[in-house]
């Protein structure tokens, strides 16, 4: 085989592809948050909030809010109320509340979600109980607040949007023993 | 396993092939490999249809018959996995071995030790992922797509398993690819310059570079899943911070252009059988090459077409079905192309050409719907109903398998030295062509009327139509074992086949004997 | 040799197509809401496009088969390549292919409306069943698969729902934009109605929007259509919609009802608190008869100072109270009187004047008795 030279180069170069492409499957998940953060898939809210702090009092937004528990987690969650009218610009706090009715500590992540997906990009807080893990011992009950402001760009036509938590049980990978009592 | 070239003695090769089975472990002769390849493939393609089988049992009626709903879900998943993995890939990969060094005038593969490896992991990886079927927790359970969390927070024990044994066939498949882009690239025949390669010869290294590209990026996704389940990380755990919809991203990069993986070498093999059986030269070989390299190139930026519903904001939906749409274009000249190609020809229908024109026809028919899928809105009806089922079977059951049978038959005289029997050859197309249209003709009905998809039992309204594709899949499935019948037959004899059993054939493949001698082109061929 | 497959099936594609039958449903439903009738317009009109192409380019090739071959004495022609036909047909694909995307884009746009919605309904996917929330209504609850186990095991005749039926389906009213919020409790789900061209993924840990206005009232199915694990076959979506008068007639009972199990179960009610609700109840309900010692008017009306009936067991007492006796002056109070008074009631009788039982009858106990009653 004459090419002998150029055979191990290119084989070489293959493998670098190979490797490449292999690294890029990783790569794949902070673009894939880059993308989602500028774009709002997923309702990822967006980052913190720079746009002009004063209140544009000219038009209301319907803030929703939700609370949903994962499958084994046995916490009372729930928002003080269903929703809130918002003015675009000025800061609204909401309170959830959160109570671990069993026998043991216990520690939860709760994860953010918006829609629609075209307000996420809009939507910024700036304080939120999701930010942290949070443990309750039993039968301890907590007000958890979030604070957040709506964008003076969000788009006209979007006249409500949904926030949306997931409480998830995470005491087997995070053992509340090990981490303050944030409250 | 039946030598295929072995009684055949060669004075004036000194290097003969060794004796028993140890020829076949430690083999790194192309033809050899091939053949283990297209064998190894065929046993799978009879497992993975025997999977099939199952599913079609239980579908025959509506209630819960023969299997669990549990149970279901294994089969449908292994059924896709082997398939996939195991059929039409490595059958393609076998093609590839045994006539890319024919068509381009090499001696050999580039990397033959590498290829005897690549070979051998197969087999390993199968094992592996098949024998979770019989652990405690059963065997992968969660569709071929294996869509997180059900495949890692609320997967069986298995999981592991499959995850390995998913390593293995991107491993194997990886070290295939480059073995075929370093054979093409630089083991040329003098005077074979790029574009007089042969098609199947081009779509084969438009297919290998697909294969780098992603068979790395599913390695990526199946390691963090394996990471997710054992090393605490969340990747795809909401939970943690990580998205469940990443992983659909991730494994539709891979999935998608893997779709084409299925599929080019198809064109590239039939994009030589309807020539040869038209008498007439290829119709538009340069849009053909250039078609393919745009199929291959936009299957990268369409995958998110496979997840309409998942939530994807306006302007991601209109961009994706745009260029989903887009593939239509090169598929369309192909399918003009070979249409041209038959035009005004001098035509025969043996089998090779009655399983090439079906490729052609019933490909459409799932290109058209593949068309209907694109649409975004109209996808919301679709998604995850059996129209998809039918459309996906539609491109890989006349499109991927009729391609390989096809190849198969062109190219027995050449491997065996013995022409296959042409009515039992025919009796073989046209059963699997009724059972097939009646398995999958009918899954866009019921996929319309609303049956979903991976559900082992369904309302009453369905009922007749699951029938007829359960019948149609019986029939498909036992015309297969028939198929090992003619090959058999073949190997064992039959009338002698020429150099050039096929009047209209072009290509260094035909200038060599049938069987085609243990080495070949060991000083290679000047090519005009 | 080569048949006419495609002939066969073109015809056969035809018949099926021009009449609607029953029992062979072969295409898609065209709906009951705008936008499920604008998608099937856009399949319909996609389908003919790819009918009349399939024709055209099978048609050619058929005619090719059946007169190009050597058979018939063919010399196969040389041409191999045009650039005017090839460019042609690379370019009338793409101007077909612009044909279809503009109303795709159209109706895409339309079902990505923001605008303002009359209710709001938070879906839930759990393995394996739905669970639906009115947002702001106080009304939710769990929708699951109502199809009995002998049917799926083929020992019981399947009837014309089977699979499709659930024990309560989600209720909605006709001509209201509905939104509907989904999301998951652990893997993902698929929630969609095939009448409304809904279907949106149910994600953990997200949610995701889709809407309908639903033109007319009726009953429609649909299942769920991601895999999610062993029973995905067995979790159907059933709607029923309503005239508005009778959707608020229905929520109105369901808030009721709500509003009335969270009184009941929100409070750990005490002995002492039961006696002194009952106390009331009593003096304004019973005394007349039983008067304020609970000696009564005997023969009339008897005493309930030390009767068997509220010295002995409970459930005795309660259902006399809730049921009357007929007959007599004593009026079945269970369509009277709520849960709370007659739990009050029966407790105060039971431990006033002497008749120190020390044991009490819950409010639930008594919307467990009436939820018996009424099924």
């Amino acid at each position: 085989m004459a090419d002998s030279i150029s055979m191990k180069k290119l084989v070489t170069r293959l493998l670098g592809v190979v490797v490449a492409m292999f690294v890029f499957g990783f790569a794949l998940v902070p673009i894939y948050d880059v993308m989602c953060k500028a774009f709002g898939i997923n309702g990822k809210t967006a980052g913190q909030y720079e746009g002009e702090q004063t209140v544009d009092t000219s038009r209301q937004v319907r803030v929703q809010f939700l609370s949903t528990n994962n499958i084994d987690m046995p916490w009372d969650f729930y928002p003080k109320h269903d929703e809130l009218t918002a003015n675009p610009g000025a800061v609204n706090e909401m309170i959830f509340i959160a109570r671990n009715p069993t026998d043991k500590p216990m520690s939860a992540q709760a994860v953010p979600s918006i829609a629609p997906s075209t307000a996420a990009a809009y939507f910024h807080k700036t304080e939120c109980f999701c930010f942290t893990q949070q443990v309750l011992q039993p039968g301890q009950q907590i007000e958890m607040p979030v604070r957040f402001i709506v964008d003076r760009d969000m788009p006209k036509d979007v006249k409500h949007l949904t926030l949306s938590y997931t409480l998830f049980d995470i005491t087997a990978r995070h053992p509340p023993v090990a981490v303050n009592t944030g409250g | 396993m039946s030598a295929v070239i072995d009684d055949h003695g060669h004075a004036d090769h000194a290097h003969g092939p060794a004796k028993g089975l140890m020829r076949w472990v430690l083999t790194t002769n192309h033809k050899d490999i091939g053949t283990l390849y297209l064998w190894f493939a065929f046993c799978m393609f009879l497992l993975g249809g025997s999977f099939a089988m199952v599913i079609r049992a239980e579908l025959f009626q509506p209630g819960l018959q023969i299997v669990e709903p549990a149970f279901f879900n294994q089969m449908t998943t292994m059924h896709g996995l082997v398939m996939v993995f195991g059929a039409v890939m490595p059958a393609f990969v076998g093609l590839a071995n045994w006539m890319i060094p024919l068509m381009i005038g090499a001696p050999d593969m580039a990397l033959p030790r590498m290829n005897n490896f690549s070979f051998w992991l197969l087999p390993a990886a199968f094992l592996l992922l098949v024998s979770t079927l019989f652990t405690a927790g059963g065997g992968p359970n969660f569709g071929w797509t294996f869509y997180a969390p059900l495949s890692t927070t609320y997967a069986p024990e298995s999981v592991t398993y499959f995850i390995f044994a998913i390593h293995l066939m991107g491993i194997s498949s990886i070290m295939g690819a480059i073995n075929v882009i370093a054979t093409i690239l630089n083991l040329r025949a003098p005077g074979m310059t790029l574009m007089k390669m042969p098609l199947f010869v081009w779509t084969w290294l438009i297919t290998a570079f697909l294969l780098i590209a992603v068979m790395p990026v599913l390695a990526g996704c199946v390691t963090m899943m394996l990471m997710d389940i054992h090393f605490g990380t969340s990747f795809f755990s909401a939970a943690g911070g990580g998205d469940p919809v990443l992983f659909q991203h991730v494994f539709w990069f891979f999935g998608h252009p893997e779709v084409y993986i299925m599929i080019l070498p198809a064109f590239g093999a039939v994009s030589q059988i309807i020539p040869t059986f038209s008498r007439k030269p290829l119709f538009g070989y340069t849009s053909m090459v250039y078609a393919t390299a745009s199929i291959a190139f936009l299957s990268f930026i369409v995958w998110a077409h496979h997840m309409f519903v998942v939530g994807i904001p306006l302007v991601g939906e209109l961009f994706f079905m745009y260029a989903t749409m887009l593939i239509a274009v090169p598929t369309g000249v192909k399918v003009f192309n070979w249409a041209s190609t038959m035009w005004q020809g001098s035509m025969t229908f043996e089998t090779p050409m009655l399983f090439a024109v079906a490729f052609v026809i019933l490909f459409s028919i799932g290109g058209f719907s593949g068309l209907m899928l694109a649409i975004a809105p109209a996808d919301f009806q679709y998604q995850d109903t059996y129209f998809v089922v039918a459309h996906f079977h539609y491109v890989l059951v006349p499109g991927a398998i009729f391609g390989i049978f096809a190849s198969a038959y062109y190219w027995l005289p050449k491997w065996t030295g013995h022409m296959y029997d042409e009515t039992l050859g025919k009796l073989h197309f046209w059963l699997s062509f009724v059972g097939m249209n009646l398995t999958f003709f009918p899954m866009h009905f019921v996929g319309l009327a609303g049956m979903p998809r991976r559900i082992p039992d369904y309302n009453l309204q369905f009922a007749d139509f699951n029938m007829v594709s359960s019948i149609g899949g019986f029939m498909f499935g036992a015309t297969q074992i028939f198929f090992l019948f003619i090959v058999i037959k073949t190997i064992r004899g039959g009338p002698p086949a020429p150099a050039k059993p096929w009047d209209g054939a072009e290509g260094l493949e035909w200038s060599v004997p049938s069987p085609a001698p243990y080495h070949t082109f060991t000083t290679p061929p000047e090519v005009k | 040799m080569m048949r006419h497959p495609h002939v066969w099936m073109g015809l056969l594609l035809w018949s099926i197509f021009s009449q609607a039958n029953a029992a062979w449903t072969v295409n898609m439903a065209p709906g009951a809401t705008e936008i499920s009738h604008a998608v099937f317009d856009l399949h319909m009109t996609i389908f003919w496009i790819c009918v009349v192409i399939g024709i055209i380019v099978f048609g050619a090739m058929f005619w090719s088969m059946m007169v190009h071959r050597r058979s018939t004495g063919q010399v196969a022609a040389k041409f191999h390549e045009s650039t005017t036909v090839e460019i042609l047909w690379t370019v009338v694909p793409l101007l077909i292919l612009v044909a279809m995307a503009v109303p795709a884009t159209a109706t895409l746009i339309k079902m990505y409306d923001t605008s303002e919605p009359d209710i709001d309904i938070q879906i839930t996917g759990y393995q394996w069943k739905w669970h639906y929330k009115y947002l702001g209504q106080d009304v939710e609850f769990f929708s699951n698969l109502a199809t009995p186990a002998e049917q799926i095991h083929n020992k019981e005749a399947k009837g014309e729902h089977y699979l499709l039926e659930v024990d309560k389906p989600l209720v909605l009213p006709v001509g209201a934009k509905v939104r509907f919020l989904v999301t998951s409790a652990d893997v993902i789900h698929s929630w969609w109605v095939p009448a409304f061209a809904v279907k949106r993924d149910a994600i953990p840990g997200f949610v995701n929007e889709a809407w309908t206005r639903i033109d007319k009232p009726g009953l429609y199915r649909g299942q769920c259509a991601e895999l999610c694990g062993k029973d995905h076959g067995f979790m159907p979506i059933v709607v029923d919609v309503k005239e508005k008068g009778d959707y608020d007639k229905w929520l109105a009972e369901r808030k009721a009802e709500a509003a009335q199990l969270k009184e009941l179960t929100s409070k750990e009610w005490t002995l002492d608190e039961l006696k002194e609700r009952g106390d009331k109840i009593y003096h304004t309900t019973c005394v007349a008869c039983h008067q304020a010692e609970g000696q009564g008017l005997p023969p009339m009306f008897p005493a309930l100072k030390g009767s068997k009936i509220a010295t002995g067991p409970k459930e005795a007492h309660l259902s006399l109270v809730f049921h009357g006796k007929p007959g007599t002056a004593m009026a079945a109070f269970g369509k009277q009187l709520s849960e709370v008074d007659i739990a009050a009631v029966v407790t105060y009788e039971r431990n006033a004047w002497g008749n120190n039982k020390g044991d009490m009858v819950t409010p639930k106990e008594v919307l467990e008795l009436k939820q018996a009653e009424s099924k």
